[in-house]
């Protein structure tokens, strides 16, 4: 049965110093409010999982919360680049940030082995691209392997499971019991949550019935370890129903992200100085 | 590159970019499905669904299928994506039961580095992989566009910079070192058999695969095609001149946009 409790203490009792945490959200229902409170409760040597690491992880890198980042898209969707990261990947600032990255389609067949408790799924992908070199080769832990079709001879590629220590990821809604639904565009968060040994996840309210929706996901409260309300904690992405997407945030996040003093304001102004459950 | 180009005949005047973005709209054809990055290949999509291919079906990797905005999105998880598309799947979903089996007309892509085989970069430019000059953002879901779509289609604007003889990196393959090379791979797609630059456009040669310049904007002269690329570029014997835009795809395109 999932705890319903508050953000400060979801985070403080799921998301632990050198933890893997998957902050999941495809663009659509993105936990900043959650990622804020990992960022003031000041946690280190993160290794951060994320198809799309957006704007949240570029806060969590230039805070000095990651160690490690894998993913499979780093930008500032339609902007531009991902500063904080860039500035990591490129210079160690503020700390070296080791990177793995796949393709989207090898992410989320590995959270699809993960939720499955399968070591490794297959796709046909990578072929021939730097990234199977880079993940493959010798010198890299390999997390791309050729496979052979056991029935057709075909080689595919098996990509090994991701199993995350932490699952973070908002939806629309809980119920008193803590069953989550979330709709819209779901990403792989029910497979973010279920190939993960915690989860947090953040709702925008919490309702007396969650009655049915069609195309919704529902993740069952024994699924799920801690719900906390954080209305609005997907902004400046979106909850499908309650908000739409702040574009105008994204682009302004260029002209915060682009420098360090002017992030290091933000993350004082914005994140530090404001106390938790508030945005 | 944002140079203005008054067309004498019809009197209109367009950017460079509006150029481009109006010829990769037309290698579109109606009832086409179509695997969309976000960028220049995203304008062009809704422009060619905004005018002569109405029932083009968009694919967005966040999983909806069918989108039908009537606002340029800025990503591609935008609200209105998710509320006008005939179905909303899953990210495991669109990657595995609608793109992986070839189920998609095209794939239709940006890039930051090109090569002559149409091979493509998005992951890091300059330096070695661990210490790049420029870090990008990487693969998104275009290795595997690139490998499954039936065929693909770039639009991207030319200059030595992005036009070299070898990518950096390759981040999605398109004919790899030439011909032969897709099929040992097992890439089941065909290949990216157009891009659509600022200039004009190139095609692949049907015996060496390598980039050839088949078709120019008005008033575009062939040598500023061969100054901005970074190989030696082959030239088809007849360019074809390429219309210039019509009032009514410059009328769509702008409306698009808001501007």
């Amino acid at each position: 049965m999932a705890e319903i409790v508050s953000l400060a203490e979801a985070v403080e009792r799921a998301v632990h110093d050198g933890d893997a945490v998957a902050m999941e959200g495809f663009t659509h229902l993105i936990p900043f409010a959650a990622g804020h409170e990992v960022i003031r409760q000041r946690r280190r040597d993160l290794t951060l999982i994320r198809m799309t690491p957006d704007l949240i992880y570029d806060q969590l890198i230039g805070a000095g919360c990651a160690r490690k980042l894998i993913f499979s898209w780093g930008g500032n969707p339609g902007v531009g680049s991902l500063h904080r990261f860039r500035d990591a990947v490129e210079h160690s600032w503020p700390v070296p940030l080791e990177i793995e990255e796949h393709s989207h389609a090898g992410m989320a067949n590995r959270y699809v082995a993960g939720a499955s408790g399968l070591p490794f799924a297959v796709l046909r992908g990578y072929n021939g691209t730097g990234l199977e070199m880079l993940n493959g080769g010798p010198r890299a832990a390999p997390t791309i392997k050729p496979i052979i079709c056991p029935f057709t001879g075909e080689t595919l590629t098996a990509v090994s499971a991701i199993r995350p220590d932490v699952a973070v990821i908002h939806a629309q809604r809980a119920d008193r019991s803590g069953n989550v639904q979330l709709w819209g565009i779901t990403g792989v968060q029910k497979e973010a949550v279920l190939a993960s040994r915690r989860s947090v996840v953040t709702v925008e309210e919490i309702v007396d019935d969650l009655d049915p929706r069609p195309g919704a996901v529902v993740l069952p409260s024994w699924t799920v370890r801690f719900v906390a309300r954080a209305p609005g904690g997907a902004h400046p992405s979106y909850a499908l129903g309650y908000s739409a997407r702040d574009n105008d945030y994204y682009v302004a996040w260029d002209a915060i992200a682009r420098e360090r003093a002017t992030f290091t304001q933000w993350l004082e102004e914005q994140v530090y100085a404001v106390p938790a459950g508030q945005l | 590159m944002t140079s203005q180009v008054s067309d004498q005949v019809s009197d209109v005047t367009y950017s460079a970019d509006e150029m481009m973005t109006v010829s990769a709209a037309r290698a579109l054809r109606d009832g086409m499905t179509c695997f969309v990055g976000i960028g220049l290949p995203s304008s062009a999509a809704n422009l060619a669904r905004a005018t002569h291919a109405p029932s083009l079906v968009l694919i967005y990797e966040s999983g909806t299928i069918g989108a039908k905005p009537g606002q340029l999105p800025l990503s591609i998880g935008d609200g209105m994506l998710a509320e006008t598309a005939d179905a909303v799947v899953s990210v495991p979903e669109i990657f595995n039961y609608w793109l992986q089996p070839g189920r998609i007309d095209v794939g239709f892509l940006g890039a930051a580095q090109i090569d002559k085989f149409g091979n493509i970069n998005t992951t890091a430019i300059g330096g070695d992989y661990r210490h790049p000059k420029v870090r990008l953002p990487g693969a998104g879901g275009a290795p595997e566009i690139a490998a499954s779509c039936r065929e693909v289609i770039v639009v991207v604007r030319q200059s030595r910079h992005s036009f070299v003889e070898r990518v950096d990196f390759v981040t999605s393959v398109g004919y790899g070192s030439g011909p032969g090379d897709r099929e040992r791979l097992g890439l089941t797609g065909a290949g990216p058999k157009k891009i659509i630059t600022d200039l004009g456009v190139l095609e692949p040669d049907p015996e060496t695969l390598e980039f050839t310049l088949t078709g120019l904007y008005r008033g575009v002269p062939a040598s500023a095609a061969k100054e901005r690329t970074g190989w030696d570029l082959a030239i088809a014997a007849d360019p074809e001149i390429i219309a210039a835009p019509t009032p009514a795809e410059l009328n769509a395109l702008r409306a698009f946009r808001g501007t």
